[in-house]
């Protein structure tokens, strides 16, 4: 068996990573999920939030993925995210910005408020949140 | 037979117009390249999702979801017209909007009720002289540097409209990009979604091996269901790279014919000119002969 599996990010704009990793842990719908090397063939949707992998170096890498799916193949896996950032790339200002505006927006007390609004504003805070943590969960 | 003045200013008045031509000649093409590039980042993305959707449409139902049944009775029909938003760009526009009125004009006799979105200047300002509903704008997205989040957010709407009844068809209207020299103006239908074919990948045994024994969580029906909106934002989101692509190669090759008019126009100018000259020249010279035959007598 193979000691390593490729790992391939892609977003409609371009591909985020390609690289033979030794593990990826990935948020998926129905909650976080492991692939080591040989995994069976496995096809799931994925959360907002961060993956996680461990490169040929032994270093662990965390990547913001922004929903999507995800294929799994004993030698490679596939992520199809909506968007999709390297850690480096995350901008924190937008992230910061884009928290407080949704904070705001769910914090208001508006009747006329719908419930698109709502789910846009927790979508938004999702995003924003996890852009975050990923970016200080390094720093410290 | 105009003055020597006058061809001179004439002259220099389509120098300058080539000038500007060839400018733009040159802005379209860089402008195509870094489209072409984008077309090109998206195309890993776009065949990996056809791959996948089609493996697990032939997995699930045909009914499996309300996106993909066709209405019995088609009344209220939505158009998504991608043009551009600046002219100087040939016929590129005009294609479009062509086929977007001979699509209404074939359908005249059904009483349909039709209405639009309007991608791009050009489209819109077409729809608001002929006094269609717009439902939707967007400006300054074709031809410029736009993210998924654009196909993402008016494809929602679309399928809201759709789910709710107010719309029966969703077809889009965009310039598919064949080569530099060729761009066709295409219509296709994005709700409901038509059958989605199944990609059979002959060359590549281990395809037909792999897929159906894939483990999915949640169930395929649910995946699908989850990726069909997604197939729509796809489809726009392509319309409008191809279009994008499409405006500067059009653009591109637009302003070297009319450089190349520009060129023409100055030669024969010239030779007008010329003769104009030659002509001011022989008659001054007449003058003067016939002075000095004068004096002599």
């Amino acid at each position: 068996m193979a000691d390593y599996i490729k790992l391939e990010i892609v977003t409609p704009e371009k591909a985020v990573v390609s690289e033979n990793v030794k593990t990826v842990i990935a948020p998926g719908s129905c909650g976080e999920f492991g692939i080591l090397p040989g995994h069976t063939t496995f096809l799931t949707t994925l959360n907002i939030g961060a993956l996680r992998y461990v490169d040929k170096n032994g270093t662990e890498r965390k990547i913001f993925i922004n929903g999507g799916f995800a294929e799994a193949l004993p030698d490679k896996v596939t992520v199809l995210a909506e968007s999709s950032e390297r850690r480096r790339d995350i901008d924190v200002e937008r992230a910061r910005r884009a928290m407080e505006r949704a904070e705001k927006r769910l914090g208001e007390d508006d009747a006329q408020k719908k419930d698109i609004d709502v789910i846009r504003a927790k979508a938004a805070m999702a995003r924003a949140m996890h852009r975050l943590r990923i970016v200080e969960s390094i720093n410290h | 037979m105009a003055t020597l003045k006058e061809v001179q200013l004439k002259i220099a008045g389509v120098k300058k117009t080539r000038q500007i031509t060839s400018a733009m000649k040159m802005v379209a093409t860089s402008r195509l390249r870094g489209a072409q590039m984008a077309m090109e980042a998206f195309r890993p993305y776009a065949s990996k999702f056809a791959e996948v959707l089609g493996s697990l449409a032939s997995k699930s139902g045909e009914d499996s979801s309300p996106l993909l049944v066709p209405r019995e009775e088609v009344k209220k029909v939505h158009i998504v017209l991608c043009t551009s938003d600046r002219g100087l760009c040939g016929g590129f526009n005009i294609n479009l909007i062509e086929l977007a009125q001979s699509y209404l004009k074939n359908n005249a006799d059904k009483n349909l009720e039709v209405s639009f979105t309007a991608f791009g200047k050009r489209g819109r300002d077409w729809c608001k002289k002929q006094q269609h509903t717009i439902t939707d704008e967007y400006i300054g997205v074709v031809g410029a540097k736009f993210n998924f989040n654009i196909a993402s957010t008016s494809g929602n709407k679309l399928i809201n409209k759709f789910l709710s009844g107010k719309y029966d068809e969703v077809h889009v209207v965009f310039s598919r990009f064949v080569s530099v020299g060729k761009q066709q103006a295409t219509m296709k239908q994005i709700l409901p979604i038509p059958p989605i074919e199944v990609v059979e990948e002959q060359d590549n045994e281990a395809n037909d091996v792999y897929l159906p024994e894939h483990i999915c969580e949640p169930s395929p029906e649910e995946l699908l269901n989850d990726m069909l909106p997604r197939n729509v934002f796809i489809q726009i989101y392509s319309g409008l790279l191809e279009t994008s692509t499409s405006e500067h190669a059009a653009r591109m090759s637009a302003m070297d014919n009319a450089t190349k008019a520009c060129n023409d126009m100055v030669g024969e100018l010239q030779r007008l000119y010329n003769k104009a000259r030659q002509a001011a020249i022989t008659a001054d010279l007449m003058d003067i002969v016939g002075g000095a035959e004068a004096l002599k007598g």
